[in-house]
Parts: C-alpha cells; structure tokens; sequence
C-alpha cells in the first residue's frame, strides 16, 4: 500500500475514441482513499465520475498516468490481471442492482463466491451479514420476486461475499425510493463501520454523499474540490 | 455451480430450450432410422435365407457379388443337373424372384420341392401351401401392409393373385406364389434366379462349391457369404449414404446451436457484464456457453432416441413389410457423437464473441 492508501491515482488520464474524434473522459485524476474509508464522488453528468469507477475497478485501463489499487499497478494490468481484480480485490453494487434474473439471491451470492474460487458455503459472519442487510429470508427468491430495496440489498451481500479490499458503489440509490435509499446508506455506513470497509460511492445526491467520511466533487474529467 | 447456470439459463427460455431439442434431435432420428431401416432390411433378408436351411446357392456368374434377386437367368436344367450329377448334393431347389415393389419381392416356388427342403412355412391363417397356379401366400406384414385377408384378392404384376395363406415371413420370401405361374408372367419358362441346394453334409460345401465351378459357367457361393452378402456394410451405396446423412446431422447441429447460442448470448449480453465484473474470466463464460450447448446436444440427442422410437412405429404400422426398421442402440453413440460434435462447433462462435465482451459495454446494454 502506497503511504497508507489503498487507492492512488496520479495525473490519471482516460481518452475514448469516438468515431474519429478524441474524447477525454479523465484529465488528469489524482486521488487518495485511505483503507476503510467511506469516500463519496459527486459531480454532474459526464464529469468523468463513472469512468474513475470503471478503471478503479478493473473494468477498463488507464490511457495514462497512474493507479494504484491495493498495491496492483492497475497500468500495467492485462486483461486477465482486471479479471483478478475484479475477482478478488473489488465489489461492484450497480444502480440498476445487476442482479443475474435467472438464479435465487442466494445464487446469485454463490456464483460470486464460485468465481473468485471460494470452497464450500460462507461462514457465520456472514450469515450474520445477510441478517444486518435483512434478506436472510429472501435468499430462495429470483429478482423478479424482490422489491428493488431488497435486490440491491442482496448486490450488496453479492459484492461483499468475498471479503473484497474495496466496496465500489455507483449510484446505489439511483433506483430506489426514499426510504429504500436510506436504508441502503445505513447499510453501507454500518458495513464500513461494522467491518471496516473501504467504500467508493458515486452519486447525485447530496443526502447520500452525507453518509460518506468524505466527499469528492468531480468536474470536466478532474477532481476539483473536497468537502 | 456452472451446471446450475446453464439449467436456469435453459429453463428461463423454455421454448427455445424445447425447439433446440427438437431441431437437433431431428438429424439424430434421421440417421437412426436410416440406420435402422438398413439394420432391418439386412437382418430380416439374412434371417430368410438362413431358414432355408440350405448349404449353398447357386447362381448365374455374371450376378458378381451383387445381390441381384430379379434376374431369371438360369436354365431350370441346372436344377436337375444338380440334383443328378453333382456329388454330395442330397435337394436342389430353384425359385424365381421378382422384385414387385423393391425392396418386396415375389418369389416363385415349387411348393413341395420347398417342404422337402425346409420343412415348409409356418402358417398363420388360412390354407397349408399353393395349391391353384392363382394361389399366393403373403406374410403378416405384407397382409397388415395391403389390408389383405384370406381369400381376397390382390393384384400384383398385372396379375390377380387370391390370397390362400398367411405366413410367418422369416422363411425365403414375403411374398410367394407358384414358380410355374410366375415364370409365365415373366416371359422366363423354364429359367430360374437361383438354385438352392442341401448337401448330404455340409463339411463337403467347399467340395461342392469346387466342382460346381470347375463343371459349370454358374457361380457357387455357401449359404453363410451368400448371407454375409446382405451385411449393411457390404450393401453397396448404404455406408456413404450414412456418411452423408451424418454429416448433414453435423451442419445441422451446427447451425441450431450456433443461432441458438448466438441468440441467446445477445439476450444475455447484460448477463455476461454482470459475470464479467464479479471477475469471470474468458474462458469461464466460454465454458458456460459451451456446457450449454452440450447440454442441447445431448438433450437432442435423447429426444431424437425417442422419436426414432416414434419412427419406427410408424413404419412397422404402415409399412411393415416394405420397410422392416428396427432399432439399433450401437449407433446411439454415434449419432450423439455426431450431435455434439456439431453442437460443439456450433457454440465457439457465440461463445467466444460472449467471452470477448468488453464488460463496461455489456454492462450498459438493456
């Protein structure tokens, strides 16, 4: 770990190609999260906060600059080294929950235990997690018989199955309604309180961003302020 | 954990799970019929001339190694020639063949030359042997086939033929009438397609064979090469008519699970995103994809077992006689082989296109 951060960036660029034309997504990044923070980003449509979240991740590279994931050079990662990432360092909860429709919640946990290559059923702890999150009684449930609240609460059990370095959120309550929203921020603050995770969250909301230690604002591909 | 992905996947699109099944176990039940039908044909045509009980047949030398059942192409004097002149030879019996409606033949017999040879037929219904030179004898498969009934009539060769007997028909013919009657009818008095002979002991067939060769233009074959003739892998045309039906069920296996897989991979694409970020690699979704598809492939290959079942019951209840099928559990492997060969090749196309996904992508695609 990098002077104590579990993730560094710096002067971290990211270029799509569309068509002909250069777009820069990411400008020049830098950013610091120590371990079991609760780091909130936020900022306007376009500002380069989701592809922070994709790189960080391991979902895509880096066109430049550096980033530091859990002492892994994400720079110099291969295709099958993000797939180790993603496998073992990093937990994804989506907006839209991402749920695999055809498999129970409780197998939708176990095919994420399956890959990272985790032997036999999760332990007592985390039964207890399940009980914290509130679905130990809907894991026999496909999606289609979960209300969003409870689907999101079992992407949540899902991405942390396997005990991973960093929880990255994005947008966790873009789909949910107030009272589903608060509940999965208290779950969130309580897994970073309660296990000591390190939480990424990206979101519009300013409600949201206030459960987070920190929050991060992010403008035209750059992190422009902190609050 | 792989296996219960691909039952769900399977499950959760019930009908195209169901009608990949059926479109892949179509070429199964294909070559397992053909199959069967050659199997049939060989077994039932090797079963009659056993029965016969002679030890050699003698034929005219230019009918080769081919079976050639229509030709009458010997002179009846040869029967007699046999039965006199040839050492260790105890019956001769010639018969006439027509082939009416291949593979059905009428056969031309001398009604008691063939009771002193085999002991006669085993008669199911109506009178014991021909006795008016219009008499016919069918057996129950050629009867159930043409609807026929003791005493009726049917009309084969432009002829009208009564129906006297019904017969068991794993002895010589299906089909049999009188050799004189026949022979009229074909324009061949005083010929015959081949000469059937019981020897004193069969140890001197080889003799027998030996002589007959050396004192006569014809061709003497022992019962048993005359039998093995009718092998399936010896009936000229049948082995590359299976290669190419195989080959059909390959491109046919092929082509379902590649549209099949291709399509299902498009309506999983969010799916394989989702894989993706919790860290399946390449090979993991390309397994999946590949499980799957034997999975199609070996369920449709058990259902084109099944339907191969449905053939032939259908064959045996409409055309029992003409086309004897049955079922040959050998080439059950074979034709599942076939299948997922073709289902395994069939998959690497989608499969390997899912697992190239990039997940950022898949992961936004609704």
């Amino acid at each position: 770990m990098n002077n104590g951060h579990i993730i560094e960036t710096h002067d971290l660029r990211k270029t799509y190609r569309v068509g002909k034309v250069d777009v820069p997504a990411l400008r020049g990044v830098e950013l610091r999260v120590k371990p079991g923070e609760f780091l909130a980003i936020v900022g306007p449509s376009g500002s380069g906060k989701s592809t922070l979240f994709h790189i960080i991740g391991g979902l895509t590279p880096p066109t430049s600059g550096r980033v530091q994931v859990a002492d892994l050079d994400l720079a110099s990662l291969t295709d099958a080294g993000r797939t180790r990432l993603r496998k073992q360092t990093v937990g994804f909860v989506f907006q839209k929950f991402n749920l695999l429709p055809n498999l129970t919640a409780r197998d939708n946990i176990a095919v994420a235990r399956y890959i990272s290559g985790a032997k036999g059923a999760y332990g007592p702890e985390f039964e207890e997690v399940l009980r914290v999150l509130g679905i130990e009684k809907r894991l026999d449930h496909k999606p289609n018989a979960l209300s969003g609240g409870e689907q999101q609460r079992v992407a949540i059990a899902r991405a942390i199955v396997n005990h991973p370095a960093i929880l990255l959120a994005d947008e966790p309550t873009g789909n949910l309604d107030t009272e589903n929203s608060k509940a999965v921020l208290e779950i969130l603050r309580d897994l970073n309180q309660r296990l000591g995770q390190t939480i990424l969250m990206i979101t519009h909301n300013p409600e949201a961003a206030a459960f987070a230690h920190r929050t991060v604002r992010m403008r035209d591909g750059r992190v422009m302020e902190e609050a | 954990m792989t296996t219960r992905l691909v039952v769900e996947n399977l499950k959760h699109k019930p009908m195209r799970s169901l009608l990949s099944f059926l479109l892949i176990g179509v070429p199964v039940t294909l070559i397992l019929t053909l199959v069967g039908l050659a199997h049939g044909m060989s077994e039932s045509s090797q079963q009659r001339a056993r029965s016969v009980t002679a030890d050699i047949i003698v034929r005219s030398s230019n009918a080769g190694t081919t079976i050639n059942l229509g030709s009458a192409a010997l002179p009846e004097k040869f029967v007699t020639y046999m039965r006199t002149e040839v050492p260790h030879v105890r019956m001769a019996m010639g018969v006439i063949n027509d082939p009416i409606d291949l593979p059905l033949v009428m056969t031309g017999i001398d009604q008691d030359e063939f009771n002193r040879m085999t002991g006669g037929f085993h008669y199911l219904g109506g009178q014991h042997g021909l006795r008016g030179p219009d008499d016919i004898l069918v057996d129950q498969a050629y009867a159930r086939q043409k609807k026929l009934q003791i005493g009726g009539t049917v009309r084969l060769d432009n002829h009208p033929w009564r129906v006297v007997g019904i017969i068991d028909g794993g002895k010589l013919a299906r089909i049999v009438v009188d050799i004189k009657t026949l022979q009229n009818l074909d324009s061949a008095s005083g010929k015959v397609s081949q000469i059937y002979l019981k020897l004193d002991d069969p140890a001197n067939t080889p003799a027998v064979v030996n002589f007959i060769e050396e004192h006569t233009s014809l061709h003497a074959i022992p019962i048993e090469e005359f039998v093995g003739m009718f092998e399936v892998s010896r009936i000229q045309g049948v082995n590359e008519f299976l290669y190419v039906i195989m080959g059909i069920g390959v491109i046919v296996g092929f082509a379902v699970v590649c549209l099949s897989m291709y399509m299902a991979v498009l309506q999983r694409t969010r799916e394989i995103g989702i894989l993706k970020a919790l860290g399946a690699s390449q090979g993991f979704i390309l397994r999946i994809i590949l499980a799957e598809a034997m999975v199609l492939g070996i369920g449709g290959t058990v259902l084109g077992i099944l339907m191969s079942y449905g053939a032939c019951w259908l064959i045996r209840t409409f055309v029992p006689a003409s086309l004897p099928m049955i079922i040959v559990p050998l080439w059950w492997p074979i034709a599942g082989a076939v299948t997922l060969v073709g289902a395994g090749l069939g998959a690497l196309y989608p499969g390997l296109s899912a697992a190239r996904h990039d997940p950022i992508e898949a992961l936004a695609y609704e």
